[in-house]
C-alpha cells in the first residue's frame, strides 16, 4: 500500500493505524526532498489545491501552502475577508464555486465543528480538515507524532503530556487519539473547567498539578491558553493560570533531562511557558514546523494515488 | 352521511377498552360502538381487518410556522401532515413571526385551520412578545380560543413573572406549557453535553440546564398553587423530578418526544444538524429513563415538538443550524415499534400518551371513543411496516434523523369529524 484509498483526511479516528504510519514514512521522504537544493517534485502538477480559510492561521496556513507549492500544485487561497462569505453565502455554495474553477483538493479551517465533514458528504472534491472547532486538527497531531517518531523512533511506551485548555483544544483531540493509537501512555494537565471527565473516554489520564506529573513525562506539549477565557470564569487570572500550569525553568528541572518539550504555536511568552524555556534545546517548536510541511506533502501525495516514489527521486 | 368500521380491534385508552367491535360513523359523530353493526345501504364500508382502532390522535405541541414562515410550513399545510400522521387534533405554539400573544393571531389561527383537514387549537404566549417581561392578556387569549399559554422556544427566565403568570391562569383553569431551560447554563451549546460531545469538540448542553428550571418551575407552581406542564422533558433526572413532584401533590403534567425514548447523542456524528434539537438527544439512561417514565405514568404525554425547517437552513454547519426536527409522520411508528414491540407496552399505555391524556390536560373535549363524541378516529396497521424516506414525508421539509429508517406502524386512515381526512390507499 502507498496511497491513502479515501477522498478525504478529516481526523484521526477515521484513519487506520496502518495510514498513519504511511504518512509518518512518506513524511520522512518529503522531508530528505525539500532539505535538498531543488525542493520540488511533480506530484500534484496539473491540480488545484484550495486553501479555504474561516478563521484566521498563519502557520498552519503557510504550512499548507509550501506543500502545496513543493508538489507543483496550483495554488489558490480564499479567506473570509476577502470572499462572498461576508455576504452570506452558504458553506455548500461557496465551495461548489470553487469545484466549478475545478479545485481538486480544498484545505479548509472552519470554527464549526465537523464542518469538513458536512462538506466531504456533499462534494466531489478532496477535503483535508485544517483545523474544524473544539473537534480535530488532524494534520498537527500527524506532525506531533511525526516529530516524535524523529526523535524517538518510536511512541510506544512513552508518556506523553499536554498542558492547558484541553476543553477547546482541537490539537489536544487529534493528538490523543493518533497518540494513543501508536501506543503511548497520554495525560492530560489543565484545572477541572478545561480539563473535563468526560476526557477519561479516551483511555487517557487526568492530573490538576503539573507539578506531580513531570517527572515521568517522556514528551510535554504545552497548549496555548486564550486570554479570553478568563472572562469566562475558566481560571481566574493569567497570573495565576502561569504559577500552576506554566513550564518554566525550575520545573523543567523536575523533568526528564531528555524531554521534548513541543508547543503547536503560537506561543504566549510568558503565559504557558516562561521565556527561559522557550530558548531550552529540548523545544521542538520549529522542528515541529518544518516537519508540518514534510506531513502535509505526505499527505497530498499519498490522497492523489501515491505515484512511486522512485521516480520523483529522479525529478530534479 | 354514514361509515362504518368493521373488524378492527378498537383500542379506546378512556374506557380501558381493548376489543373487537365496529363502530358508526354518522355526520360527524360517532353514533354506535358494538361487537356488530349491521351495514345500511347509505353507509360505507370501512374495512379494518388486522388494524387498530384508535381515538384520533393528539400532538399538543407542533410548529406549523405561519404566520412568518409560510416558506416553510403553513398551517393548511402542516395539518395535512399531521392528518397523514394519523393526528386529528394539534396545538400549535405561539413562537410565530409575529407570536400569538393577541386575539386577532388567535383568531387568524383558527380561521385557517377551517379550511384544512383537522382541529387545530392555538396555544398563546405566557408573555407579551414572549419578551418574559409583561404578561399576555390571558383572558382575552382564552375568549378568542386559545388552549394553553406557553413562549415555548424560551424559558420564562423571570421567577417572579413566572410565579404570577401561574397564579393569573389558575382563574382560566389552563396550564401554562413550560420549555424549561436555564439559558446560561445550557451556553449556546449544539447537542448533549457528555463523551460524545467532548470528543465531537460540539459545545454541550447539559441536562441540569433542563432539570434546574424544571425544578424551578415545579416549585413556583407549587408557591403559586398554578397548573404546570412541562413540555419535551429530555433526561433521566428531569422524570425523577417530576415524579417527586407529583408525588408531593404538586399541579403538575409533562410530555415527552418520541425521539427521546428512541434515540441518544450517539447519532449525532453521523446526522449532525439533523439529530439537532433542544433539548438535545440525552445518553442512553436517560432514555431508558423516559421510558421508564411513560411507562409508569410519570410522563402523562407524547408530544412530537414537530419542527420543520427549510432545507437551506438545516444544509449548513451544525453549530449554525436551527435546533428541531419534524416528528408528525414518524410519531405512530415510533410509539408502535420503540413503546409497543421493543419495550412491551400494551397499546392502551402507548396511545393514553397521544389521545385522551392530552385531551384532558388541556380539556379538549377529543380522545376518546364514546357513543355522541365527535368522530375522530386513526386506524392503524401496527404489524406494517413503512419505510421513512424522502417520499413518504408529505412537506418539503425532511429534517429529520430518522430518515431511511424501516419501522413497524402504518397510519392507514384518519378520520377527522366524520370525513376521511387521509387514507393510505389514496
Amino acid at each position: 500500500m502507498n496511497s491513502l484509498k479515501r477522498k478525504d483526511l478529516l481526523d484521526i479516528q477515521s484513519l487506520t493505524t496502518e495510514e498513519i504510519n504511511l504518512i509518518c514514512k512518506n513524511a520522512k521522504f518529503f522531508k530528505e526532498v525539500f532539505t535538498r537544493s531543488v525542493k520540488s517534485v511533480p506530484v500534484l502538477r496539473g491540480k488545484t489545491v484550495c486553501t479555504l480559510f474561516y478563521e484566521p492561521s498563519t502557520r498552519t496556513r503557510l504550512s499548507f501552502d509550501l506543500a502545496a507549492k513543493r508538489l507543483s500544485a496550483d495554488l489558490i487561497n480564499v479567506t473570509v475577508s476577502t470572499s462572498s462569505v461576508v455576504k452570506g453565502e452558504s458553506l455548500i455554495d461557496t465551495v461548489h464555486t470553487l469545484e466549478a474553477m475545478k479545485a481538486d483538493y480544498i484545505v479548509m479551517r472552519h470554527g464549526a465543528a465537523l464542518a469538513p465533514h458536512f462538506l466531504s458528504q456533499n462534494i466531489e472534491a478532496s477535503v483535508i480538515n485544517a483545523g474544524d472547532g473544539f473537534h480535530a486538527h488532524p494534520t498537527q497531531a500527524l506532525l506531533d507524532a511525526y516529530s516524535i517518531l524523529e526523535k524517538r523512533g518510536t511512541l510506544e511506551g512513552l508518556r506523553i503530556g499536554i498542558v492547558g485548555d484541553i476543553q477547546h483544544s482541537r490539537v489536544a483531540r487529534s493528538d490523543i487519539e493518533v497518540f494513543k493509537r501508536l501506543g503511548a501512555e497520554v495525560i492530560l494537565c489543565g484545572p477541572p473547567t478545561l480539563v473535563p471527565d468526560d476526557f477519561k473516554v479516551y483511555g487517557v489520564d487526568i492530573s490538576y498539578n503539573l507539578d506531580d506529573i513531570l517527572p515521568e513525562l517522556d514528551v510535554i506539549n504545552m497548549l496555548r491558553i486564550q486570554r479570553e477565557r478568563q472572562k469566562s470564569a475558566f481560571f481566574p487570572s493569567i497570573r495565576e493560570y502561569h504559577r500552576q500550569f506554566a513550564l518554566n525553568a525550575k520545573r523543567l528541572e523536575r523533568c526528564k533531562q531528555d524531554i521534548i518539550i513541543m508547543h503547536p504555536g503560537p506561543m504566549n511568552r510568558g503565559v504557558e511557558m516562561s521565556n527561559d524555556v522557550a530558548e531550552s534545546p529540548n523545544l521542538i517548536m520549529n522542528e515541529q514546523v518544518t516537519n508540518g510541511v514534510a506531513v502535509r506533502m505526505a499527505i497530498f501525495y499519498l490522497l492523489a494515488g501515491g505515484a512511486p516514489l522512485e521516480e520523483m527521486s529522479e525529478a530534479k | 352521511m354514514k361509515i362504518v368500521i368493521k373488524n378492527g380491534r378498537v383500542i379506546d385508552p378512556a374506557s380501558r377498552t381493548d376489543a373487537k367491535l365496529d363502530i358508526l360513523i354518522s355526520d360527524d359523530m360517532i353514533a354506535e360502538i358494538a361487537p356488530q353493526i349491521d351495514v345500511s345501504d347509505d353507509a360505507g364500508v370501512i374495512d379494518a381487518m388486522g388494524c387498530l382502532v384508535l381515538p384520533g390522535l393528539i400532538d399538543i405541541h407542533v410548529h406549523f410556522r405561519e404566520p412568518g414562515r409560510e416558506d416553510v410550513e403553513t398551517i393548511i399545510g402542516g395539518s395535512r401532515v399531521a392528518a397523514k400522521g394519523g393526528f386529528t387534533s394539534v396545538c400549535t405554539m405561539p413562537n410565530t413571526n409575529p407570536v400569538i400573544d393577541n386575539q386577532a393571531l388567535v383568531r387568524f389561527i383558527k380561521f385557517e385551520a377551517e379550511k384544512g383537514p383537522i382541529n387545530v387549537f392555538p396555544v398563546a404566549t405566557i408573555t407579551r412578545g414572549s419578551g418574559g417581561e409583561e404578561l399576555s392578556e390571558m383572558g382575552e387569549l382564552i375568549s378568542a380560543g386559545a388552549v394553553a399559554f406557553s413562549d415555548d422556544g424560551h424559558p420564562v427566565v423571570s421567577s417572579i413573572i413566572m410565579r404570577r403568570a401561574l397564579e393569573y391562569s389558575r382563574m382560566f383553569n389552563v396550564p401554562l406549557l413550560a420549555h424549561s431551560e436555564d439559558l446560561e447554563l445550557a451556553d449556546k451549546g449544539t447537542m448533549n453535553e457528555g463523551v460524545n460531545s467532548t470528543v465531537l469538540g460540539l459545545k454541550g448542553i447539559p441536562r441540569e440546564s433542563e432539570e434546574i428550571m424544571v425544578a424551578r418551575d415545579l416549585l413556583l407552581t407549587r408557591l403559586a398553587k398554578g397548573r404546570l406542564h412541562v413540555c419535551h422533558i429530555s433526561s433521566g433526572g428531569t422524570v425523577a423530578i417530576i415524579e417527586w413532584a407529583k408525588k408531593s401533590g404538586i399541579n403538575v403534567t409533562c410530555e415527552t418526544a418520541p425521539h427521546y425514548f428512541s434515540l441518544t447523542d450517539d447519532v449525532v456524528a453521523r446526522h449532525m444538524a439533523m439529530a439537532k434539537m433542544n433539548p438535545p438527544l440525552r445518553g442512553e439512561e436517560d432514555r431508558k429513563a423516559i421510558i421508564r417514565g411513560l411507562k409508569e405514568g410519570v410522563i402523562d404525554v407524547i408530544a412530537t415538538d414537530h419542527a420543520p425547517h427549510s432545507e437551506n437552513e438545516k444544509m449548513q454547519e451544525m453549530e449554525y443550524a436551527p435546533f428541531g426536527i419534524v416528528g408528525l409522520e414518524t410519531a405512530v411508528p415510533l410509539i408502535i415499534t420503540v413503546l409497543v414491540k421493543e419495550n412491551g407496552f400494551s397499546y392502551i399505555e402507548a396511545f393514553e400518551k397521544v389521545t385522551i391524556n392530552p385531551s384532558r390536560i388541556l380539556n379538549l373535549q377529543r380522545g376518546e371513543l364514546k357513543k355522541g363524541m365527535a368522530a375522530d378516529i386513526t386506524i392503524i396497521n401496527p404489524d406494517k411496516k413503512v419505510l421513512v424516506d424522502e417520499d413518504f414525508l408529505l412537506s418539503h421539509c425532511k429534517n429529520t434523523p430518522f430518515l431511511g429508517m424501516e419501522m413497524y406502524g402504518s397510519v392507514e386512515y384518519t378520520i377527522c369529524n366524520g370525513n376521511i381526512v387521509y387514507s393510505n390507499e389514496s
